[in-house]
């Protein structure tokens, strides 16, 4: 089968698919353009290359080293095809996790640094390339180029959220991070209202180290619940989840419709819900991990996930975004709003910025979700915001320049040899 | 800790089985042709957790070598509880038609280094009165069939030489072991289309793993090929060549 992105929207033509299983193996003398394809868990079409050839990197998955420091700082080497989850399942026993995480662990090392993955602790962490001490890039030219923050530091900061166009990455030397056991303390709180939410991300930010806000984007008046989170101390013991389920097959029309979305909307927001509770970390920071495929309930037409950031200071776009939302009707399940702090990236394509974000699935229905994306899209436009490449199939090259400051000082990095059906949709923003 | 020698330690399917016995913190002694990938795999298994890990390079195919490599393996993990034979190649069934040579070398490969190893390792448990040989063999082994059979000739050799081990070994308490994978996802096997009934190398390493742990006789893996090869074992000639397996 066709490898595709996690939006399982149609791709024409496929790529070639050529296995990679070494670290040490050259790339491949084809015609046409490359791209790493990893897990195939961003969204859109970053991940794809139509026409082209597409490096599967997932054979390549051997951790090198492991190093704890006399400070207690700890870098783990690895090959970029390693998921996060083959890292939390031989690093957590251990008391070490990653140092920010993004919300599904099936994910590659290599896709978390190209898409620069962020979590939910970026007020305090960052994101992903905040704890990257190096790199591998194989580039098409033979070379192999170890970059870091003192070395090849220009190309280091345009492989950080670089989509992975400035070469293969091969390896990677990433921070871990110590944990006193595999429990968080969660505090829920539901709220009403984006005042009401904002009220309390001022007060968790401060306070607790991962923050994040469900919110059912369909009721009339945003309401949602606010999960704030830290790791819990040394002896506290939570039950790690049981084994995954598989959505059993795609069904041929979404399930997921209007009335089925607002009554499960309504059922989440009125659950029972503990104000305090320890919990294992895997179904805090992973709540769709427990349900393989979960994308194939969008059924066989796809979904688009639509993420933007804004500034703070325009915080009023959200809440028009919201209402736009509400009402078209469209909207999804898993609705996250967050805010982003001021660590900043060394990323030069980064998606996160100091601001609001806002992550809302949309299953295809053609014109009419069309239509709702531009509606967002000019909102978005207005405030001075930006889309998440990682999450995108559809962003105009406009708003993609809008949005990317350093678009063009990143442009030069791009590695001749590397495409993707992304880069082509929206280089058309940079000056010819 | 378990002291375990994996032949062929490369392959998809015994490098998936070896990170599992890391986890468990095993000692491991891992022999190969390829010394790059090799040292890739033992530095990932220390990574994993192995209480140590040790590497040889060697061809199966070079007979003399086998001698002084399970020595070299006895003094680097102390003792050998455990031993994976896992290396071989699956042979293009056409290019063997064609040629004795690439036949003969196929069953090389495939059948006369692993029956070669066996020997030596199924002596040394015997004497030793402890330990498992666990040896991949395939469901191609138990019966010829017109797509593979060069492969199948020499996995079926491996399979009878192997079911001959048990039988002796079985007065002593050592015991050996026939995997016998299906259709497994492994670069290999990257030219086939796959379908519902191709597993993931973890998948047959899980098996490897507790096969090893019961001491099992045979263990096809994964479980369903038992009754797949029961039907096809037993579907009588005259109906076999209408089909085109």
């Amino acid at each position: 089968m066709a490898l595709n992105a996690w939006g399982r929207l149609p791709v024409a033509p496929a790529a070639r698919e050529l296995r990679r299983s070494e670290r040490a193996a050259p790339l491949p003398a084809v015609d046409g353009s490359l791209l790493a394809f990893g897990n195939g868990r961003s969204y859109g079409d970053v991940c794809l290359n139509s026409g082209g050839t597409l490096l599967a990197t997932r054979g390549c998955d051997r951790f090198i080293d492991f190093r704890v420091e006399a400070d207690g700082s700890a870098t783990l080497a690895c090959d970029a095809g390693v998921l996060l989850a083959d890292i939390i399942d031989v690093f957590l026993p251990r008391g070490w996790f990653l140092p920010v995480t993004p919300g599904t662990r099936f994910v590659t090392v290599g896709g978390a640094i190209a898409n620069d993955v962020h979590g939910k602790n970026h007020h305090r962490a960052g994101s992903f390339g905040n704890h990257l001490r190096a790199c591998e890039l194989l580039r098409s030219d033979g070379s192999r180029r170890r970059c870091a923050p003192d070395e090849n530091a220009e190309l280091f900061a345009a492989t950080i959220g670089g989509l992975g166009l400035t070469g293969l990455i091969v390896s990677a030397e990433i921070a871990l991070r110590r944990v006193d056991s595999a429990a968080l303390t969660v505090e829920n709180t539901r709220f009403h209202g984006l005042d009401e939410f904002f009220a309390l991300n001022a007060a968790a930010e401060a306070a607790h180290e991962y923050a994040v806000a469900w919110i059912d984007c369909l009721a009339r008046r945003p309401r949602g619940i606010f999960m704030a989170a830290d790791h819990a101390p040394a002896g506290c013991v939570a039950k790690a989840p049981g084994a995954a389920r598989r959505a059993p097959f795609t069904p041929p029309l979404s399930p997921l419709n209007k009335l089925t979305l607002a009554a499960f909307n309504a059922a989440y927001y009125h659950k029972p819900l503990p104000a305090h509770a320890t919990t294992h970390l895997l179904p805090y920071f992973y709540p769709l991990d427990g349900i393989l495929d979960w994308n194939r309930l969008y059924g066989k037409r796809g979904f688009y996930q639509y993420q933007c950031v804004v500034p703070r200071s325009a915080a009023s776009a959200i809440d028009e975004m919201l209402r736009a939302i509400a009402a078209s009707g469209q909207g999804s399940l898993l609705a996250v709003l967050k805010t982003f702090g001021n660590v900043a990236s060394p990323g030069l394509l980064s998606f996160p910025m100091p601001g609001i974000t806002l992550a809302l699935d949309f299953p295809e229905r053609g014109a009419a979700t069309a239509a709702l994306f531009a509606r967002l899209d000019a909102i978005v436009a207005a405030a001075g915001g930006r889309l998440y490449p990682a999450k995108d199939a559809r962003m105009p090259a406009a708003l993609f320049g809008a949005g990317y400051p350093r678009l063009e000082e990143f442009s030069r990095h791009v590695d001749p040899k590397f495409s993707s059906n992304f880069w082509r949709r929206v280089s058309a923003a940079l000056p010819a | 800790m378990q002291k375990i020698l994996i032949i062929g330690a490369t392959s998809a399917i015994a490098e998936a089985t070896a990170r599992r016995w890391a986890a468990r913190g095993d000692a491991l002694f891992l022999v190969a042709r390829d010394a790059t990938r090799l040292d890739a795999s033992a530095a990932d298994l220390r990574v994993r957790g192995a209480a140590s890990v040790a590497c040889q390079v060697m061809d199966a195919t070079d007979l003399d070598a086998h001698a002084a490599m399970l020595d070299a393996a006895l003094a680097g993990l102390g003792g050998l509880d455990v031993a994976l034979i896992a290396h071989g190649t699956l042979p293009e069934q056409k290019a063997c038609e064609a040629s004795v040579e690439e036949t003969l070398a196929a069953i090389a490969v495939n059948g006369t280094s692993v029956v070669a190893l066996a020997t030596l390792i199924g002596n040394l448990l015997e004497q030793q009165k402890s330990g498992v040989l666990a040896v991949i063999g395939s469901v191609a082994g138990d019966r010829g069939r017109q797509s593979n059979y060069v492969y199948g000739t020499a996995k079926g050799m491996v399979d009878i030489f192997m079911q001959g081990l048990r039988h002796r070994l079985a007065k002593s308490g050592a015991q050996a072991l026939t995997i016998k994978p299906g259709f497994v996802d492994t670069p290999m096997t990257s030219n086939f289309p796959k379908g519902a009934l191709w597993a993931q190398p973890d998948d047959i390493a899980r098996g490897i793993v507790q096969a090893v742990d019961a001491r099992r006789d045979v263990a096809y893996l994964p479980g369903f090929w038992r009754l797949i090869m029961l039907v096809i074992r037993h579907i009588p000639e005259k109906i076999f060549k209408k089909t085109s397996l």
